[in-house]
């Protein structure tokens, strides 16, 4: 693989990794906490996903740097420094109320689901493999979320209200998912990830007509996204902070 | 090397393909341990060379924290039969899917107490989850009380006919 085209992969699969990781590790942050126990359950499975999928993404990438893929994701996920994360925004946000939780997995859910559906037939086998593998588990939390977004919408005037407020605040943020990472073209000409600009078509007709139809109508447009997955937010300071403590306190540890 | 080994006789024959199959076909899963991991159809191949084998292994649920207790339990099992190289892998492709359930695993699962997968075949998954066949009466009659259940691969229902709560295997 020439090295231009290996260093957009390196960070393509970062980028896909890392959004994974942060969503599984906000989601699991509902055990205990739910609204209701069938809640504490389905986002504790939901966390378990994410934090599966961001594990295959990562051992991929060990597998491209010529690394351990057993100590390589643990390695990134416990040991790396929060300028090195190349996570979306939207994923390292507070896990805010129920409502806020719904709203992101459901755009994080269409989004992934919209790239994985053009990564299945990637030119470059492993890429393949992991989309075909994960994509089955996604259809099953966007039936979940989906099913959500109708019964908060269309439900109380406070959970209406709740998921208008989300999806107000978190709406901005879903550009950067679509947004390309450093020479991403490289990789669409080499037949290795979808389009951007098409998977962000794919996904933006049917959420805005799902949503419209939740009473809940997006926002025109997508805002410019004008910063890179090396910018981010304090959220994600606090959250690595916590995350990492345990590993950072005992390096070697095992239990 | 774990105490449970028993270390192999000088004048030990290697196992056949055959005893090796058999014997990982005696290690159950661990969270269901009415099947074994070559009824779930987790085990997919099997290779001999000399004292080395190669097996190679599909994951379930890609976040399914048992993987790595079924691979430790794998791995068990060959040193146990003898093998002092041994190399387990994880495949990906094809992607595992609950139609590779062996018919008699599926069986099994039913007299545990949890339904079966429904059959996939090509169908779409999504609508399939809502079909279900009450394990403990046979009923068609229940209704899907959570999509997720205690471990990835289960979702949670009641019957109305006996009223009894049961698992079901889900289909992906």
């Amino acid at each position: 693989m020439n090295p231009e085209i290996k260093a957009a992969l390196r960070g393509k699969l970062l980028a896909m990794a890392d959004d994974d990781l942060l969503l599984g590790h906000r989601n699991s942050e509902w055990t205990g906490h739910a609204p209701i126990l069938e809640e504490d359950i389905a986002f504790a499975n939901i966390a378990l996903d994410e934090i599966g999928h961001a594990k295959l993404w990562y051992e991929i990438l060990a597998d491209l740097e010529g690394e351990d893929r057993e100590t390589y994701p643990d390695r990134l996920v416990f040991h790396r420094l929060t300028s090195a994360w190349r996570s979306a925004q939207i994923t390292e946000l507070d896990k805010g109320d129920f409502a806020f939780t719904i709203v992101r997995q459901y755009l994080c859910d269409t989004a992934e689901l919209a790239r994985l559906e053009g990564l299945r037939t990637s030119s470059y086998t492993p890429v393949a493999e992991v989309a075909n593998k994960i994509i089955a588990e996604e259809h099953y939390h966007h039936r979940h979320t989906r099913a959500w977004v109708r019964r908060l919408g269309l439900g109380t005037e406070e959970s209406h209200e709740r998921m208008e407020r989300a999806l107000h605040n978190l709406w901005p943020f879903t550009a950067q998912l679509f947004a390309p990472v450093p020479d991403e073209a490289l990789l669409v000409e080499a037949g290795i990830v979808p389009d951007p600009q098409a998977v962000k078509e794919a996904w933006e007709g049917p959420v805005r007509a799902w949503l419209a139809e939740c009473n809940l109508p997006a926002p025109e447009g997508l805002p410019p996204v004008n910063i890179g997955r090396e910018i981010h937010t304090e959220h994600l300071v606090t959250l690595l902070g916590e995350m990492q403590s345990v590993a950072r306190l005992v390096p070697e540890g095992v239990w | 090397m774990s105490t449970e080994t028993t270390p192999p006789t000088d004048d030990a024959q290697a196992p056949t393909l055959d005893q090796v199959w058999q014997a990982l076909g005696e290690v159950a899963d661990p969270e269901i341990p009415v099947v074994s991991l070559v009824e779930l159809g987790v085990v997919r191949d099997v290779t001999i060379e000399g004292e080395g084998v190669t097996v190679k292994m599909t994951p379930t649920f890609s976040g399914c924290p048992a993987m790595h207790v079924m691979r430790e339990d794998v791995e068990k099992r060959l040193r146990e039969l003898g093998f002092t190289e041994i190399d387990v892998q994880m495949v990906l492709s094809p992607p595992w899917s609950t139609d590779m359930i062996a018919p008699e695993a599926r069986e099994k699962l039913r007299g545990f107490g949890i339904a079966p997968p429904p059959r996939i075949d090509g169908g779409d998954m999504i609508t399939l989850i809502e079909v279900a066949t009450c394990p403990h009466c046979g009923s068609k009659d229940a209704k899907m009380q959570n999509a997720f259940g205690p471990t990835l691969c289960r979702t949670i229902w009641t019957c109305n006919s006996c009223t009894q709560p049961f698992e079901q295997f889900k289909p992906i």
